[in-house]
């Protein structure tokens, strides 16, 4: 794989982690438990929608066949999605949400904060806009995980199925292959698998906080990053996001 | 005849913000740069947050400000590095967004005191707000909730 191929599947990494779990979190759009969740929410999916804009055209000026932010997240089918596993999975409950948040802004934060050291110029520039917005996702999303975590009975028994079922999702974020190899060669981004010690730490004192045990067993899925296989939630998050551009294709505002 | 670039300045010191009108687009720091290029006018525009739904507006209002002073080429140009902070906000506009009933942004992470009866007496409601710069705070001692400018 050539470096240009690398990095365009890298940046796409990034944007569709961005988008999916963007558009999973705007799910919640009117349905959260209390208003301030609801707009905290709306928020943290805009930030994130926010972020793909500038990963997707970023994947489309790298490729250089003249494909937009907005041909790249409309037109591409599942199989061409680069997001892991994790950012797909069903919002559940809040509970769930949160702790698929948490999980994921884990190892956001610490993507961006390397990446703010990127040799290329573009990548770093975007690194060091988005982690400013990274650092609030998180410190909200890990204080509601110990909040209801060491919360009331119910709240902790939903929270505990949250992190069993969620966890077999973490592993993939830090499963590196060719293309991480490139970045790394290229300077452009970190080895994956060098992240892990220090997500193993804040998250794994954070779930303490929150009286919550972390599975045993580290099985992890795979297949999202790579595009080898994602679960069925994809095709379903896509017939919803991008039906008006499917249905009139070229619609504009 | 070219208006000079301290002329534009003022000019855009008059767009306001579409989310916060008391406080201009120069006031909140998001015009890093005005520059000639021949006789293309070009203003550098960085977003606050980057999915700010104001980004676009302002990019268009900003636009429409110039045409309406007879600047006929203009280009905007997004730029978001370095990235913007709330320290480039101007202390013109840190009052007029507490006269405004904002509480302006503070190092400390939080409110210095309530906007409407300056008690520092306050708590947080929640970490986000009606805008995406913004949280939601309370003042203990007259009991009105307030928006606090988040630090960035």
């Amino acid at each position: 794989m050539d470096r240009d191929a690398a990095f365009f599947e890298f940046v796409c990494r990034m944007g569709d982690n961005t988008l999916v779990l963007g558009h999973r979190v705007s799910e919640w759009c009117g349905h959260a438990p209390v208003l301030e969740e609801d707009i905290a929410l709306a928020n943290t999916a805009l930030d994130l929608i926010g972020q793909t804009q500038m990963w997707l055209d970023l994947a489309g000026e790298i490729e250089g066949k003249g494909r937009s932010a907005d041909d790249l997240a409309m037109l591409r089918d599942a199989w061409d999605f680069r997001n892991v596993l994790l950012a797909e999975q069903p919002n559940g409950d809040f509970g769930q949400t949160m702790m698929r948040q948490f999980l994921f802004d884990s190892f956001h934060l610490l993507m961006l904060e390397a990446l703010e050291g990127s040799t290329d110029e573009r990548v770093a520039g975007i690194a060091a806009k988005s982690v400013k917005e990274v650092r609030y996702h998180v410190e909200r999303s890990g204080d509601t995980v110990i909040g209801l975590g060491d919360g009331t009975s119910e709240s902790h028994t939903r929270m505990q199925a949250a992190l069993d079922l969620l966890w077999p999702y973490v592993g993939e974020m830090f499963q590196s292959d060719e293309v991480d190899a490139a970045m790394v060669e290229a300077g452009i981004a970190p080895d994956p698998a060098s992240l892990r010690p220090a997500y193993d730490t804040a998250v794994r004192g954070a779930l303490a906080d929150a009286t919550l045990t972390v599975p045993e067993s580290d099985f992890a899925h795979s297949g999202g990053k790579t595009g080898y296989r994602h679960s069925e939630h994809l095709g379903h998050i896509l017939t919803q996001m991008q039906w008006l551009q499917r249905a009139y294709p070229g619609a504009t505002w | 005849m070219k208006p000079t670039v301290d002329q534009v300045w003022d000019w855009l010191d008059q767009v306001p913000d579409p989310e916060i009108p008391v406080i201009s687009v120069v006031d909140l720091g998001i015009v890093r740069a005005v520059a000639w290029d021949d006789d293309t006018l070009e203003v550098a525009v960085t977003p606050t947050y980057s999915g700010c739904p104001a980004t676009r507006v302002i990019s268009m209002d900003i636009e429409t400000a110039l045409r309406d002073h007879g600047v006929k080429d203009i280009r905007i140009r997004t730029q978001i590095a370095p990235p913007w902070t709330t320290d480039w906000l101007s202390d013109k506009g840190r009052d007029k967004l507490e006269a405004y009933g904002i509480a302006p942004p503070q190092k400390a992470g939080g409110p210095e005191k309530c906007p409407r009866c300056a008690s520092k007496n306050v708590s947080r409601v929640s970490q986000f707000g009606s805008t995406p710069c913004k949280a939601h705070w309370r003042c203990n001692d007259c009991l009105e909730p307030f928006d606090y400018f988040k630090c960035l």
